[in-house]
């Protein structure tokens, strides 16, 4: 067990000070992508991105009746749409 | 939708997928070549000990980064849109994009997020040949993951390896060898990477030919310089090679595609390769769609013949050749197709009443038609036709297919000329003085980007109407969603990838004018 917990230490350890290190630039880029994950995950995915099968059909079988009904629909979907 | 943008769902949902795509694939390809630039550097310090190579390990080090940092996670974007956007299409590709995915984001994520971080917080702290380890396996492993995805790419290219279940709708992967080593996926793979290694090379070339300019840091600049030269050279030679390959490929499994590539309507033996051309309308028409010709070309006679069929009496199929068809060549013609894809839908239309009224003996007996090989590959593999309304539909636009490809084959072979004279005046020791040279291999940093963007642009927009070749077009693919929310998203991608290129350029462009730490 000691062991263990020692490589986990020396891992904490090893990001814990590369990230207390941290230039400037990389503080800048880490600022950046926290915004951007936020932007991507937090906002585009949860407003914006549901997926579409999952949110109208409650199981494989109706989505996959979904699709084969698209499939097997002779006009195309954004015809539909006008 | 360059053809005619009418603000449809389709074309904006298209539109939507082309802009995030576009911009992350202007982070990608830097990642990829300066991963394998830094290698090589970091692996002559250990040979070595000089601590000068350290530095400039470390300084392209910080820019590899900043580029890391900035394009990390585009790339989800692109997954959200197929579940949101592109739904139909995502169910029918089932497993074949799910499994290379899967492997895409396990690897990435081990490989790339362990290592990265070796690479960036280990210096001093694990011993130089732990650190170099990490820095070869971040470049191996960044390859690795675009591997994948373009292995995804190339399935609905070149659909192999899978079998339709009318039960699920989906297509079940039957063969992951084929998929991974469909002829398409390998062509795809080495000809983007060796691109990606050219594009680097030639951001560390311009950015040392900057310093050679101010003259500042001039020992960095002229080794970068070495390695940008030789590995860039080595690449674009790979590049040539590689591109070449493709198009062979590309000529047999996506002929429509390769024959709007050369503006070539009728077939014909002894075909010439266009070196340069420009194209103008004409009052020729095939069915709705207008012929375009060239107005100037300069051609090498028999060139295209011997490209695609080993000698210049073979002959290299037209436009009209897969329109009408070809009898001799067994070239079927689209109205063919249409008839055979029609067909397909008849069955596929037959087993969903079946399951409406769970007629089982029916069922069964339609199931047992799809799992016949003759009727995958007579009637199924064009299943798309059903959904195309006159034959022309078929042609993809011939002036981007042309041009896209044309411009690229151009850049590339400027590249060859840059990183050739770029080492011919390093090895005679006359680089700082030729400050013309020193100024193109500035300006031309940008040109990879154009050339790699302008592969991908034809990759895409030569294979319309379809989305998965043959067997679904673009049309089918889209989900029922208001084309208002699209063009929302729309926006919000255009600013936030702004912002981020303009985040990665500003800081990036501070970095190289601090220069390397001393």
């Amino acid at each position: 067990m000691k062991p263990n917990i020692s490589l986990l230490k020396r891992l904490f350890r090893f990001y814990y000070d590369g990230f207390r290190n941290m230039s400037g630039w990389g503080r800048k880029v880490w600022v950046i992508i926290l915004i951007k994950l936020f932007i991507i995950i937090a906002i585009l995915k949860i407003f914006f991105f549901q997926d579409f099968l999952y949110k109208n059909y409650h199981n494989d079988k109706e989505r996959s009746e979904h699709v084969l009904e698209q499939l097997t629909n002779s006009s195309d979907n954004h015809d539909r749409q006008h | 939708m360059i053809d005619n943008i009418d603000l449809s769902l389709v074309d904006w949902s298209r539109a939507q997928f082309a802009l995030t795509a576009v911009y992350h694939w202007l982070f990608v390809p830097l990642t990829l070549g300066l991963s394998f630039i830094l290698a090589i550097m970091e692996t002559i310090y250990v040979k070595t000990g000089k601590e000068e190579w350290r530095r400039i390990t470390r300084f392209w080090m910080t820019l590899f980064g900043i580029n890391f940092a900035i394009g990390v996670a585009t790339g989800i974007i692109l997954e959200f849109e197929f579940g949101t956007n592109w739904s139909n299409y995502s169910w029918f590709v089932g497993d074949i994009f799910g499994t290379p995915l899967a492997i895409e984001g396990i690897l990435a994520f081990f490989l790339e997020s362990t290592f990265v971080a070796v690479m960036f917080f280990g210096w001093n702290k694990v011993n130089k040949k732990f650190h170099l380890v990490s820095t070869w396996l971040v470049a191996i492993g960044a390859n690795l993951s675009a591997l994948w995805i373009l292995v995804a790419n190339a399935w609905m290219q070149h659909p192999v390896g899978m079998i339709f279940n009318p039960d699920t709708a989906r297509n079940e992967m039957v063969n992951f060898w084929a998929v991974l080593f469909n002829q398409v996926a390998v062509d795809k793979f080495l000809h983007t990477i060796s691109s990606s290694f050219l594009l680097a090379s030639m951001f560390v070339l311009g950015i040392s030919a900057w310093y050679l300019i101010r003259k500042r840091e001039e020992q960095m600049a002229k080794r970068s310089i070495l390695i940008a030269g030789v590995f860039g050279l080595l690449s674009s030679l790979m590049v040539a090679y590689t591109g070449d390959e493709s198009a062979r490929t590309v000529s047999k499994v996506q002929p429509v595609k390769f024959a709007s590539m050369e503006a070539l309507y009728e077939g014909k033996n002894n075909a010439g390769l266009i070196a340069f051309g420009i194209l103008k309308d004409t009052d020729k028409k095939i069915g709705g769609k207008k012929v375009r010709e060239f107005a100037f070309k300069i051609q090498i006679p028999g060139l295209l013949s011997v490209l695609t069929g080993g000698d210049n009496d073979s002959y290299v199929q037209g436009l009209k050749d897969h329109i009408s068809g070809n009898e001799k060549l067994g070239i079927i013609s689209t109205p063919e197709k249409m008839q055979r894809g029609k067909y397909a839908r008849d069955v596929l239309t037959s087993y969903k009443r079946a399951r409406l009224i769970n007629d089982t003996a029916q069922i069964g007996a339609i199931k047992n038609v799809f799992k016949d090989k003759d009727f995958q590959n007579k009637y199924f593999r064009y299943f798309g036709y059903a959904s195309i309304d006159k034959p022309e539909d078929v042609i993809p636009n011939v002036t981007v297919s042309f041009y896209s490809f044309h411009l690229m084959v151009v850049l590339g072979f400027l590249f060859i000329m840059i990183f050739s004279i770029a080492l011919y005046l390093l090895f005679k020791g006359t680089i700082s003085d030729n400050k013309w040279f020193l100024w193109i291999a500035l300006l031309s940093i940008p040109l990879p980007y154009v050339a790699s963007e302008l592969g991908w642009l034809l990759t895409e927009i030569g294979r319309q109407p379809w989305i998965i070749q043959d067997m679904m077009t673009v049309s089918k693919a889209v989900s029922q969603i208001s084309t208002g929310s699209v063009i929302t998203t729309f926006i919000l991608f255009a600013v936030l990838f702004t912002g981020l290129l303009i985040s990665e350029v500003s800081i990036m462009l501070k970095q190289i004018k601090t220069g390397p730490k001393h």
